[in-house]
């Protein structure tokens, strides 16, 4: 089912937390810029604890302690770039939602890219060779065979252009 | 008493599973129709013996017998009673049944409803489906009992899990279920059409209904589940690209390319190897997807390790089923002949177009999906794969496909002409720029990329119509023969129009939510009040409620616009007892096709309570979208060349009094 995973992970916090909230009044910055890019900034960090979750969405106390962070350094006049930075260097690449462009990557990030491109590869030689073998010419023998069958009903090879496939 | 007649009515349905596994398959081989025709009624057995079964355990549920352990784990006497059925389903065993009863339903109906196919591809198809019935039901009865007892029974069960106490749970997994099973009957045809060695364009007219049922049940079930998380899990998000969530994305994306290659297939002849090989796909991934739930697996692998059982098994009738159909796909696909050829730019490569994109979108949820898992197998290192990713691959992949929709349609078979189809588009692409400049201007210059994306959510629409309105020759002939051609335009043709319309919508209504959402933070008191997207909220009151199993807190807020009353809107905190947990449960009210989303957070001593308010503009048509989709779908169902069904030289069908089949020509 497919929210119960997610759901469970809810839960196991409710169990040890009591309900709680994701962003906390108390936890927003009074210069909206900064407070802007610290959202964004959340949107793109994990909450460690939780299944798939990032910090902005979750209400475990972790990711609290990482809104309130990621804040303070924002705060302290650090780049979007040297926050994240921080975090991973704390809690290792885990924490970043989107991977890195690193070699360990390299599948995860190109596999979507080469299947679409050896698919359009395939898809085109697939063209080219068909549109070469597959359109049958008459060997002259069937052309013999057809214009005696054509003549046979009474009629001519030329005037009638062979019909190819079927209308509609 | 109950438990036990159901316990073993699964061993007989796994005896019959066997019988319907064997015993078709044999007489396909030998060509003896008296064993070929074992496969419908055995099918039909067990069918009945899987639905007394899934019968007897919802019986105890509605019972309350807690003598049986699945029913303690997961049900409560003073659930209410719609919960009590639902909680049936909503536990692992007896999820693995209700999967087992919708193979054994499709198994049925293919027997019931295949009475025209050709006898060897029946008895074959149902063989096939019969050894996925054989692994399920081993499964379920080694390592996942619904119906164990226990020595000394409780007075009182644990009760459902609170989050899935609701409506959701009674449709969300039996539609989701229905899609995910129902690809099992275009894999079942693939694999008796490559044992068989031959496949042809009939092949495709049997197999597309299937699929578009399953479809329309996939589209429906993945849209339900994610309203089900927008409102109850109450932050208002409505896709996560959570693994779970992607394990259902997966399959849907399969079978809408098997859908489109499908169509090539049944009109051309052509495309039949990769239309074979989707099919075999989009049912591994719905066996993926159901081994990602059910084995453990995605909350660690370590976790997976600690107890294997139940995920070994999944994972070896993974390897069985993936692997020996890829085998024999590599084995017989040569033997395939190709049919019509087509230059690429025409219907047909429009079609593979669309295939080639949705099968590497597929393959970017596949491996965001999996990676994370593999690399921590492989090398103990842990990465996170979340939605930023899937956000730029993902998206980055759908864009130039669901630009290319509306052309695809209006291209001819065989040899297109490119340059004819965008000046028939020329209305639509100019209602599109119009639609660009008025949400740029509404939303005061916005972010110009959204107005483009809506812009081209418009551009899909408007393509969509454009396709029925020539097909009718509107603006070509007199209102009256247009009039009359449009009721003569085929159902499929509209489905074809409705489902792609149902991408435009849903793309307008994932553009404005994420671009134009409005949020409120704060906290509050009783009389406070804030505006959010031209609403004042004004806290009214906090009460006590209580329902059958739970009490809860819940914060009253009065609305309205310019001083013009709108009712109420209510956010509570539910605490159940039985479980000592709680739920939120967000208010929410809708303004035409936008809402008001509020939660409601912690409450502090001094009568405060942290309140988190969204104003998301159009987000109904995220829902509404897929639903058109689906609506599209159920059109195309009802096409006549479906009901009909494969042309058959010997029977005629007198039954059709509309529009006759063509009968042989009356003497002119």
């Amino acid at each position: 089912m497919t929210f119960l995973r997610r759901l469970a992970c809810v839960l196991l916090l409710l169990v040890s937390v009591g309900p709680a909230f994701a962003v906390q009044p108390d936890e927003v910055l009074s210069n909206p810029a900064l407070e802007a890019r610290a959202r964004t900034l959340s949107k793109e960090l994990r909450c460690m604890v939780c299944q798939n979750q990032s910090i902005d969405d979750s209400d475990a106390p972790l990711a609290r302690d990482l809104r309130i962070l990621v804040r303070e350094r924002l705060a302290k006049g650090d780049s979007d770039r040297q926050v994240l930075d921080f975090l991973v260097a704390r809690y290792g690449e885990f924490v970043l939602l989107r991977p890195t462009f690193s070699a360990r990557n390299a599948l995860l990030w190109s596999l979507p890219f080469i299947v679409l491109v050896v698919g359009g590869i395939a898809a085109f030689m697939a063209f080219r060779g068909r549109s070469q073998t597959d359109v049958q010419q008459l060997t002259p023998e069937e052309e013999a065979r057809l214009r005696a069958i054509l003549a046979a009903n009474g009629e001519t090879g030329a005037e009638t252009p062979p019909k190819g496939g079927k209308p509609g | 008493m109950i438990a036990e007649l159901g316990h073993y009515a699964l061993v007989l349905a796994l005896a019959l599973s066997l019988v319907q596994m064997v015993v078709p398959f044999w007489g396909a081989r030998k060509d003896d129709p008296v064993l070929m025709g074992v496969a419908a009624p055995v099918s039909l057995m067990m069918l009945a013996f899987v639905t007394f079964s899934f019968g007897a355990l919802m019986t105890v549920y509605v019972t309350s017998d807690f003598s049986v352990l699945n029913v303690v784990e997961n049900s409560h006497s003073r659930m209410p009673l719609i919960y009590k059925f639902t909680s049936t389903w909503g536990n692992h065993e007896g999820s693995m049944l209700l999967w087992v009863f919708v193979l054994a339903l499709f198994g049925g109906l293919v027997a019931l409803f295949g009475g025209n196919l050709p006898d060897r591809l029946k008895a074959n198809a149902l063989a096939v489906q019969g050894a996925i019935a054989v692994a399920f039901l081993t499964f379920i009865l080694f390592t996942s009992n619904p119906f164990t007892r226990i020595i000394s029974p409780p007075a009182e069960g644990r009760s459902l899990n609170p989050i899935l106490q609701d409506p959701g749970l009674a449709i969300h997994p039996p539609l989701l279920y229905l899609g995910y099973v129902g690809l099992s009957i275009a894999f079942a045809f693939a694999m008796a059409a490559l044992i068989e060695g031959r496949i042809d364009a009939a092949w495709a007219r049997w197999v597309r209904p299937w699929t578009l049922a399953a479809w329309v049940f996939l589209t429906l079930g993945i849209a339900m589940g994610s309203y089900w998380a927008y409102y109850e899990l109450g932050w208002g998000g409505w896709w996560f690209w959570d693994p779970v969530e992607n394990a259902s994305l997966m399959p849907w994306l399969a079978a809408t390319a098997l859908l489109h290659s499908a169509v090539v297939m049944e009109k051309r002849d052509a495309l039949k190897i990769w239309t074979v090989l989707l099919a075999i796909l989009a049912f591994s991934l719905s066996l993926i997807g159901t081994f990602l739930v059910r084995s453990g697996v995605l909350t660690s692998v370590h976790a997976f390790a600690t107890d294997p059982a139940r995920g070994v098994f999944i994972l070896g009738i993974l390897t069985f089923f993936i692997g020996g159909s890829l085998l024999l796909f590599a084995l017989r696909a040569g033997d395939l002949r190709q049919g019509g050829i087509f230059a690429p730019v025409s219907r047909e490569g429009a079609l593979v177009m669309n295939n080639l994109f949705l099968t590497a979108a597929t393959a970017a949820v596949f491996v965001g999906t999996l990676y994370p898992l593999a690399l921590e197998m492989i090398s103990d290192a842990k990465i996170t794969v979340g939605p930023p990713f899937f956000n730029i691959t993902f998206g980055g992949l759908m864009l130039p496909l669901v630009f290319a929709i509306p052309f695809g349609p209006l291209m001819a078979w065989k040899r297109g002409d490119l340059l004819g189809v965008a000046q028939r588009l020329t209305v639509a692409a100019a209602v599109a720029v119009v639609a660009i400049v008025v949400t740029a201007a509404a939303t005061g210059g916005g972010p110009v990329l959204a107005a483009v994306m809506v812009g081209l959510g418009v551009f899909i629409i408007a393509g969509a119509l454009t396709d029925i309105a020539e097909r009718a020759g509107i603006g070509r002939v007199s209102a009256r023969v247009a009039f009359a051609r449009l009721k003569g335009v085929p159902r499929s043709a509209f489905g074809t129009a409705v489902a792609h319309l149902g991408v435009g919508v849903c793309l307008i209504g994932i553009v404005c939510e994420t671009t134009w959402s409005q949020e409120h933070i704060a906290s509050m008191k009783v009389g406070d009040s804030f505006t959010i997207g031209s609403h004042d909220l004004t806290f009214l009151r906090i009460e006590n409620r209580t329902g059958a199993n739970f009490t809860a807190r819940t914060a009253v807020f009065g609305l309205s616009t310019d001083g013009e009353p709108e009712g109420n809107i209510e956010a509570s905190r539910r605490n159940f007892e039985a479980r000592q947990m709680g739920t939120t449960e967000s208010g929410i009210r809708t303004f035409g096709f936008s809402q008001l989303y509020l939660s409601m957070g912690e409450e502090t001593p001094d009568g405060h309570i942290s309140v988190r308010a969204t104003w998301k503009p159009l987000v109904t048509l995220i829902w509404l979208g897929a639903v058109v989709m689906s609506l599209g779908g159920c059109l195309s169902l009802a096409d006549r060349r479906l009901r009909v069904g494969a042309p058959r030289p010997a029977k005629a069908k007198p039954r059709q009094d509309k529009r006759p089949a063509p009968q042989p020509a009356p003497a002119e």
